[in-house]
């Protein structure tokens, strides 16, 4: 029997009453007990389900992280078709590569995925001394290895810090770039830069780690877990960010193949494939480490699979820490390494050299090599072609958020306009590595 | 109620798949081939041109007419199973005369294998090849940029238009050898273009088509677009 009642709070606020005060709505309760409005507050908005609207969203737009444009179609606030715009940071990396020396080329690399700067000079060396046909120094292999974890790891944070504040979590952003600032500075210490490393040369390194360096990546490394920790507390069971992410994008592990995923985007659908493991490269199969798998492949096993990844590389830097043997970076070959600069300023052979390799430039044979690294985006690929001149005909990046991005359409078909911001976080795209 | 989504099979390497190794002393040419080229040679042999080992990587030169075949072909067999599609992408030499390659770069991951498959366009002609789309729906922006690039259209591909340049680009295919590193157009000539560019037009006419867009732009822009005017970015 429903029983007529007036609760002194206004739940569902009608409008004003004539003093400016919430009109209050009469409540009643069914034979259930479940309370509920008298009567239907009268529409205020026109119904708006079937009519569909055209939303731009970006290029101009801070959640599109980059100059993203996407044009969605909406349903009321459900997607019906997402189509995508990309080329705003078009720079011409790959036509600028065909002018220039090889070693020239390496500051391109910084400035594509430039989240992941020690990355991509480690994977377009490891291509490059491929078409050459050299391999680097056992020290040099390890000191690649930490450079590369130490970029997965700035690369993950800042998605990591951005993806919550998407979704509207503030703090573990402040703590994410704090420890990256960590890293950079660890990075200044190496070379001297801190975005824009150039870390790589063909054959070698810019430089060797100074002394104490390793010391200050082993305090980072005691510390950095402690805020791995403090994230997953805050977030990992967070209800809001669970009902955020949970169901949100999803990709069966079939699809993620068939469109090219790769990366924590393919392994949080199921797809147990990560390129140091697979086709190694730089002797990971050496290192013990896992791969995290996710089962739905929606936003929040992918925000799983990339917390694990943060440990993971944890404990790879471990282990090269660890084994880091002492030797040279560098490859001994004059053809392809500069001479130090007290040689090329004293000793005539040497200076020849240095006129050599910095007017003509190293040349590799006639060939072509095509070697793929896990960025922390997927796999990451450098396909370079060479007609025995110290210049490639062709030089190709294979862009993993490219082919993530390309699934955007498929993602969010059916999803709300905010769940968009949340899958669009979830992919980690970076446009200077999709625009190239 | 949050709905978690279906939990899906989980696809990896074979338990009897080649244990993953870092390769070492590649030599140059020649070493052992992927085993998948032999296979191809005996399947299509009308089809199959040479098969190449440079640094340890095998390709396999196919005409191009075939491609889709093979590649279909590699994707299906469960000896092969390249269900990963790497990379789709283009190579034009500094010699004018050598023809135009396209290059697939593809993926087993159940084997750990990996092969690159190429075809030789000749200069010329119409440089088209089959869309493998259907096959990799990863395939869609690959195709697209080889088009933006390249000028090579892939037939059957269910959307081809520019995708890094905007769609009004009038320059040309950019990592043509016969583009000039600065573009075709000077400074002048793209400034004028830029400023002549219809805002609206940043939409295409499909776009405008949503929620009857085009019906609620001004009468003359409205006039400009249906006279004809290029659209889409």
């Amino acid at each position: 029997m429903a029983t007529k009642r007036t609760v002194d709070v206004a739940l569902s606020t009608t409008g004003l009453d004539s003093q400016g005060r919430p009109q209050r709505v009469p409540l009643v309760t069914d034979e259930s007990g479940n309370v509920t409005t008298m009567e239907a507050p009268p529409a205020l908005e026109p119904e708006l389900e079937g009519e569909h609207m055209l939303i731009n969203l970006g290029p101009q737009h801070p959640a599109t992280h980059g100059v993203l444009r996407l044009v969605l179609e909406l349903d009321g606030e459900t997607v019906v078709r997402c189509i995508p715009h990309v080329g705003y940071l078009h720079c011409g990396f790959e036509k600028m590569g065909e002018y220039r020396q090889y070693n020239q080329i390496i500051p391109w690399t910084d400035r594509e995925d430039y989240l992941n700067s020690p990355g991509n000079n480690v994977a377009f060396a490891l291509g490059a001394e491929r078409l050459f046909g050299i391999e680097c120094t056992e020290r040099c292999k390890v000191l690649r290895v930490i450079a590369m974890e130490m970029s997965r790891i700035i690369s993950h944070l800042v998605w990591l810090g951005t993806t919550c504040i998407d979704i509207g979590a503030f703090t573990p952003f402040l703590w994410s770039f704090q420890e990256r600032e960590n890293i950079y500075n660890l990075l200044e210490g190496w070379c001297g830069a801190r975005l824009t490393t150039s870390l790589t040369r063909v054959g070698g390194m810019i430089a060797d780690v100074p002394d104490g360096w390793v010391e200050g990546l082993k305090g980072f490394l005691q510390t950095f877990p402690k805020t791995i920790a403090e994230v997953d507390r805050m977030v990992t069971r967070n209800g809001i960010w669970v009902g955020r992410t949970i169901g949100i994008g999803a990709m069966s592990a079939t699809e993620a193949l068939n469109y090219g995923l790769s990366g924590p985007m393919a392994r949080a659908s199921g797809v147990a494939y990560d390129v140091r493991k697979d086709f190694p490269y730089l002797d990971y199969e050496t290192y013990d480490f896992d791969v995290p798998v996710g089962t739905t492949g929606d936003v929040y096993d992918r925000f799983l699979v990339r917390m694990e990844e943060l440990r993971q590389s944890v404990r790879i830097l471990e282990q090269a820490v660890a084994r880091l043997p002492d030797g040279p970076v560098n490859i001994d070959d004059p053809r392809i390494i500069l001479p130090s600069k007290t040689k090329a300023t004293t000793e005539m052979e040497s200076m020849i050299h240095h006129f050599k390799v910095v007017m003509e430039g190293p040349r590799p044979p006639i060939g072509e090599s095509y070697v793929a690294v896990e960025s922390p985006k997927g796999e990451k690929g450098y396909y370079m072609v060479s007609d025995g001149t110290s210049k490639p005909v062709r030089w190709r990046i294979r862009p993993p958020s490219f082919l993530n991005l390309s699934a955007i359409p498929k993602m969010v078909e059916g999803h709300l306009l905010s769940d968009v911001i949340a899958i669009n976080a979830s992919i980690d795209i970076v446009m200077g590595e999709i625009d190239r | 109620m949050i709905e978690p989504a279906a939990v899906s099979q989980t696809v990896g390497p074979a338990p009897n798949a080649p244990a993953p190794k870092t390769p070492r002393n590649i030599p140059h040419r020649g070493g052992p081939a992927n085993a998948s080229a032999a296979r191809i040679k005996e399947k299509f042999p009308s089809a199959f041109v040479r098969a190449d080992v440079v640094w340890g990587e095998t390709t396999v030169f196919v005409r191009p007419e075939a491609v889709f075949d093979v590649i279909q072909y590699l994707h299906d067999d469960p000896n092969e199973q390249y269900a990963y599609l790497s990379d789709v992408t283009c190579v034009e030499y500094r010699d004018l005369e050598q023809p135009l390659e396209v290059v697939w770069h593809l993926r087993s991951i159940t084997w750990r294998a990996f092969i690159r498959i190429k075809a030789q366009l000749a200069k010329g002609a119409r440089l088209s090849v089959k869309s493998v789309w259907p096959i990799y729906k990863g395939a869609d922006w690959l195709e697209r940029e080889c088009y933006d690039m390249f000028g090579v259209e892939f037939d059957g591909h269910p959307d081809l238009r520019r995708i890094l340049m905007w769609e009004q680009y009038k320059e040309g295919f950019p990592l043509r050898k016969d583009f000039p590193l600065r573009g075709r157009f000077s400074r002048a000539e793209q400034l004028r273009q830029a400023l002549a560019a219809n805002p609206e037009a940043r939409y295409s006419m499909e776009e405008l088509q949503i929620a009857d867009a085009f019906e609620d732009l001004p009468s003359d822009m409205r006039k400009r677009l249906l006279g004809g005017e290029e659209t889409g970015e």
